[in-house]
């Protein structure tokens, strides 16, 4: 009793965001994440002018499609990366990335709580094993992120600690083509 | 919907890294957009991606917050798509982005033995294709210099290692040789990209080769 279960880090943010245009809560994405987004691009081999204009561009793109963001399917970390890979993309290749179809989450306000909650415990518990992975391992799937290596060369990374979140999402998948399967 | 062969690790991998060709990342979405477990992959190694954004910290220009704030009330140029909910029809969302349409806008040419292709506009790290076999007719016996994804989008094929149906995705590379063949009944549609010409054993089809390209 008492506190309210954790809801995960930045989650409060979104809202704020998504629901008041706060722009004070934006600046606490935005001192947070803006620097990593800026690191990953230049990790990625982009240069540091270029990755600080594209840093601020993701986090525009962050404040704009704030209502698109889905507790239940991402935490705020997965959903930032997705934005600036997407835009690492855009800038480096200049093609357009296929998406799937979209499952089409309605809201679902009962159970949302619950599954952002479980799905942000799996998301801090990948950081966590990621943290303890071997040092070699941890380069090797770093570099996989920044494109250093082919889709041959990953061929070898197995092993990750990704079964726990894995299954989770399956669940959820199958909840929802379940549940558009009773409504049509 | 009894999907068999699925996607590799690495091409999930690499696709949630966007590190794949554009032709590859094209067979992954559309693959995606059929199988929820390897979708579940795909947004695993996502999650992986966040947690690594954890370690590349590099500090902001000074004035940086402030010129992201000041861009936050314009409109912007950048159009907002939302994503897009499946439809009824044959060929799954993305692919029917390249295309134009479902199976009837396909702008098909023939290149001999009723096999029609037709060629998708992607990068040229790779190439996309829609291929039709009729039923019951063969694709030249071949090896590949590079990969090749080949995945089922009407009817089935099957070749020296296994039957593939509406879904499944066949990953060959340098060290299978075959030759698919349509199942009789139902003609074959596929879609198949690869990184690198294919390599074919007899002189007809090679010859023909420039002409196909592929
Ligand atoms: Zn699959
Ligand atoms: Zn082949």
């Amino acid at each position: 009793t008492g506190a309210a279960p954790d809801r995960g880090a930045w989650i409060v943010e979104m809202e704020l965001i998504r629901d008041r245009r706060d722009k004070e809560a934006f600046g606490r994405l935005f001192a947070h994440f803006a620097p990593r987004v800026k690191g990953f691009l230049m990790k990625s081999g982009t240069e540091a002018g270029v990755a600080e204009d594209c840093a601020q561009d993701v986090m525009v793109t962050v404040w704009r499609k704030a209502h698109l963001f889905d507790a239940r399917r991402a935490s705020v970390a997965t959903w930032i990366f997705t934005i600036a890979r997407n835009r690492r993309i855009d800038i480096a290749r200049r093609e357009r990335r296929p998406e799937p179809e979209d499952l089409g989450w309605g809201p679902e306000p009962d159970a949302s709580q619950e599954d952002s909650i479980a799905l942000q415990q799996d998301t801090d518990q990948l950081g966590e094993a990621l943290r303890t992975l071997p040092e070699k391992q941890r380069a090797l799937i770093e570099r996989a992120y920044f494109g250093d290596l082919s889709h041959r060369e990953i061929a070898d990374l197995t092993g990750l600690p990704l079964g726990t979140i894995k299954s989770r999402i399956r669940l959820a998948l199958e909840k929802l083509r379940h549940a558009m399967d009773q409504s049509t | 919907m009894s999907i068999k062969h699925h996607l590799t690790e690495s091409l999930l991998m690499g696709y949630a890294a966007g590190t794949l060709p554009e032709a590859f990342n094209l067979v992954v979405a559309s693959h995606v957009s059929m199988c929820d477990s390897c979708r579940a992959a795909v947004e695993s190694y996502e999650t992986l991606g966040g947690a690594l954004l954890d370690d590349t910290s590099s500090e902001m220009a000074p004035d940086g917050l402030a010129s992201c704030l000041a861009r936050l009330d314009g409109g912007g140029d950048e159009v907002i798509v939302p994503p897009r909910p499946a439809a009824p029809g044959t060929l799954p969302a993305p692919l029917r982005d390249y295309v134009g349409g479902d199976l009837e806008a396909i702008r098909w040419r023939p290149v001999g033995g009723g096999v029609k292709q037709a060629i998708l506009p992607t990068s040229a790290s790779a190439s996309a294709r829609l291929l039709f076999i009729p039923a019951g007719a063969a694709v030249p016996d071949h090896g590949h210099r590079g990969m090749e994804l080949t995945m089922v989008l009407q009817g089935a094929f099957a070749d020296e290692t296994d039957r593939f149906g509406r879904g499944d995705v066949e990953v060959a590379d340098e060290e299978l040789e075959h030759m698919p063949v349509a199942e009789p009944g139902e003609d074959c549609i596929c879609l198949a990209a690869t990184d690198a010409p294919l390599r074919f054993r007899s002189w007809l089809p090679r010859l023909a080769q420039p002409f196909l390209k592929i």
